[in-house]
């Protein structure tokens, strides 16, 4: 499990090491920082969805120690996610705070973006083994299922930036509508295999 | 049993040159000697730009050319936004590598309310005109500009030859449309084939132009070869590319962007730092190849030439 953790680790770099060396060796054509901004926020995107494949995975291998990868996953949603951010209040506003606020009130799609990284920031505070224990565990789940928020908000926000052709944020989409499914699914069934037991404990009282 | 037996002085077929690589010829000489000096000079150098040799000779420059400093070559020719090849910048430059097929002669028809209409080959209908250099600075509606030099003529001495009769109010233009030579019109992204329109004072405007190249170039595929339009003080998505009709109207003609987004595209597109995009500030822009961001002027900076032509329009309407 340690070696696939660290494997794990440095393959989540390599993105960002590759947009930096591509960055500095001129390989990311006429408008960099378009590239880069838009670079970042696409790969918290798809860090977002594998950790959210985490847990299915888990359900379908029944191999429990995955899980232990989920933590570093979700942490590299908030490291990209904070580079987006952070291109953003840099090289797009030049960190001119009035403009910037302006720009959340007025763009939808800022808007959505700012809260998106907002609500990323208790989870990343809280992934530690110290904050699950302070919390305890049921609150801290429930603290978690921000994550879905943080899905539907996040897809939402990439749609309305495309300009015109909205296929790439619709395959997205589609995605993360397959990862809920499979929730809704696993939720239903569980549900199923409790409801006659319930009728048996009732038609015991009885 | 037929076995063709091949004599000491007859060619095999594999012996003839290829078609394309015949017509070709002299492209791929030239290809051949660049590909060749290339490889002997250092790397620094040849990673440098690489703006080829002028084929257009002598050109008049313009007073209306601006003295902002001129965009790479390299950027101009590989960052377009060609949705007729892909909706990827750096696509077109890759897709239209051999646009137009050199094989279909390129026609462009001039029709509607005109007393000289017709049909013309590329080189008859732009013979007539004297070409020259127009440098101008070029806004793209997505926040990013560049300072390009155009080869080209006056739309207006186009028009001039067609004698528009007093009910042609716009001109309206069409792009090819051709799914087998520009594979991003197979998926219906915008309403094909692409139209633009101006009023036809915009038209006859001095800084209208039709360009035929760059940079001293013939156009290339990716920069909308072999002719398009140059509307310098609107959105770059008005100044439509590798153009087959121009046509007179009497009403106001629909563009595939304001199909695509009415609410977002007006029939006017005048750059305009004051009337935001509905998603996006249009109070600033990206110089391509620049770190900062500079402000966007009003008309891009050609108010002088233009606003005239806006006066007694709400522009905040008539976006």
């Amino acid at each position: 499990m340690s070696i696939l953790k660290v494997i794990l680790f440095i393959a989540s770099l390599l993105p960002a090491a590759w947009l930096t060396f591509a960055l500095f060796t001129d390989q990311l054509g006429a408008n960099p920082i378009e590239v880069i901004t838009r670079d970042t926020g696409l790969w918290a995107l798809r860090f977002l969805w594998l950790t959210l494949l985490i847990t299915p995975l888990q359900w379908l291998t029944s191999w429990n120690k995955i899980v232990m990868l989920r933590r570093m996953l979700g942490l590299y949603v908030f490291f990209y996610a904070f580079l987006h951010m952070l291109l953003y209040l840099w090289l797009d506003q030049f960190f001119d705070i009035q403009e910037i606020i302006k720009d959340i009130i007025k763009r939808p799609f800022i808007t959505i973006g700012f809260f998106t990284f907002a609500a990323l920031i208790p989870l990343a505070v809280t992934s530690n083994k110290a904050m699950i224990k302070r919390l305890g565990g049921k609150r801290w789940k429930k603290l978690h299922r921000l994550t879905y928020f943080i899905a539907v908000a996040s897809s939402i926000h990439f749609y309305m930036l495309v300009k015109q052709d909205k296929v790439e944020p619709l395959v997205y989409i589609g995605i993360l509508l397959f990862l809920f499914a499979i929730r809704v699914y696993k939720q239903r069934r569980k549900s199923k295999q409790v409801k006659p037991d319930r009728f048996l404990a009732k038609a015991a009282l009885e | 049993m037929l076995i063709k037996k091949t004599t000491a002085n007859e060619i095999t077929s594999s012996e003839i040159t290829d078609h394309k690589v015949y017509v070709n010829r002299r492209q791929f000489l030239n290809s051949t000697a660049m590909g060749v000096t290339a490889s002997l000079l250092p790397l620094s150098l040849s990673a440098a730009d690489n703006t080829p040799k002028p084929t257009f000779l002598d050109l008049q420059k313009s007073t209306l050319s601006t003295d902002d400093k001129l965009t790479s070559y390299k950027d101009v020719t590989s960052y377009n936004n060609f949705y007729e090849f892909s909706t990827d910048k750096y696509a077109p430059a890759l897709l239209a590598s051999n646009f137009p097929d050199k094989s279909k002669p390129w026609r462009v028809t001039i029709e509607g309310e005109c007393d000289k209409p017709g049909e013309y080959d590329y080189d008859d209908l732009i013979r007539p005109f004297t070409l020259e250099e127009r440098i101008y600075r070029f806004r793209c509606v997505e926040g990013w500009s560049m300072v390009i030099p155009w080869v080209g003529f006056p739309l207006a001495d186009l028009i001039k030859r067609a004698q528009p009769n007093s009910r042609a109010k716009f001109v309206e233009f069409t792009t090819l449309y051709d799914p087998e030579q520009m594979p991003g019109q197979s998926r219906k992204v915008l309403d094909w084939p692409y139209t633009e329109g101006l009023r036809i004072d915009e038209a006859m405007n001095p800084l209208t132009l039709l360009s035929v190249g760059l940079y001293g170039q013939e156009l290339l595929g990716q920069n909308g070869a072999p002719i398009r339009l140059v509307v310098p003080w609107k959105y770059g998505f008005k100044s439509i590319k590798s153009i087959v009709k121009i046509r007179f109207v009497e009403s106001m003609p629909n563009s595939a962007w304001m199909k695509a987004g009415p609410r977002e595209y007006g029939f006017y597109s005048n750059v305009n730092p004051e009337v935001d995009h509905p998603r996006w500030s249009q109070g600033r822009e990206r110089r391509i190849g620049e770190f900062l961001k500079r402000k966007t002027q009003m008309f891009n900076g050609y108010g002088e030439e233009v606003a005239h032509l806006y006066s007694a329009m709400d522009l905040t309407k008539h976006f």
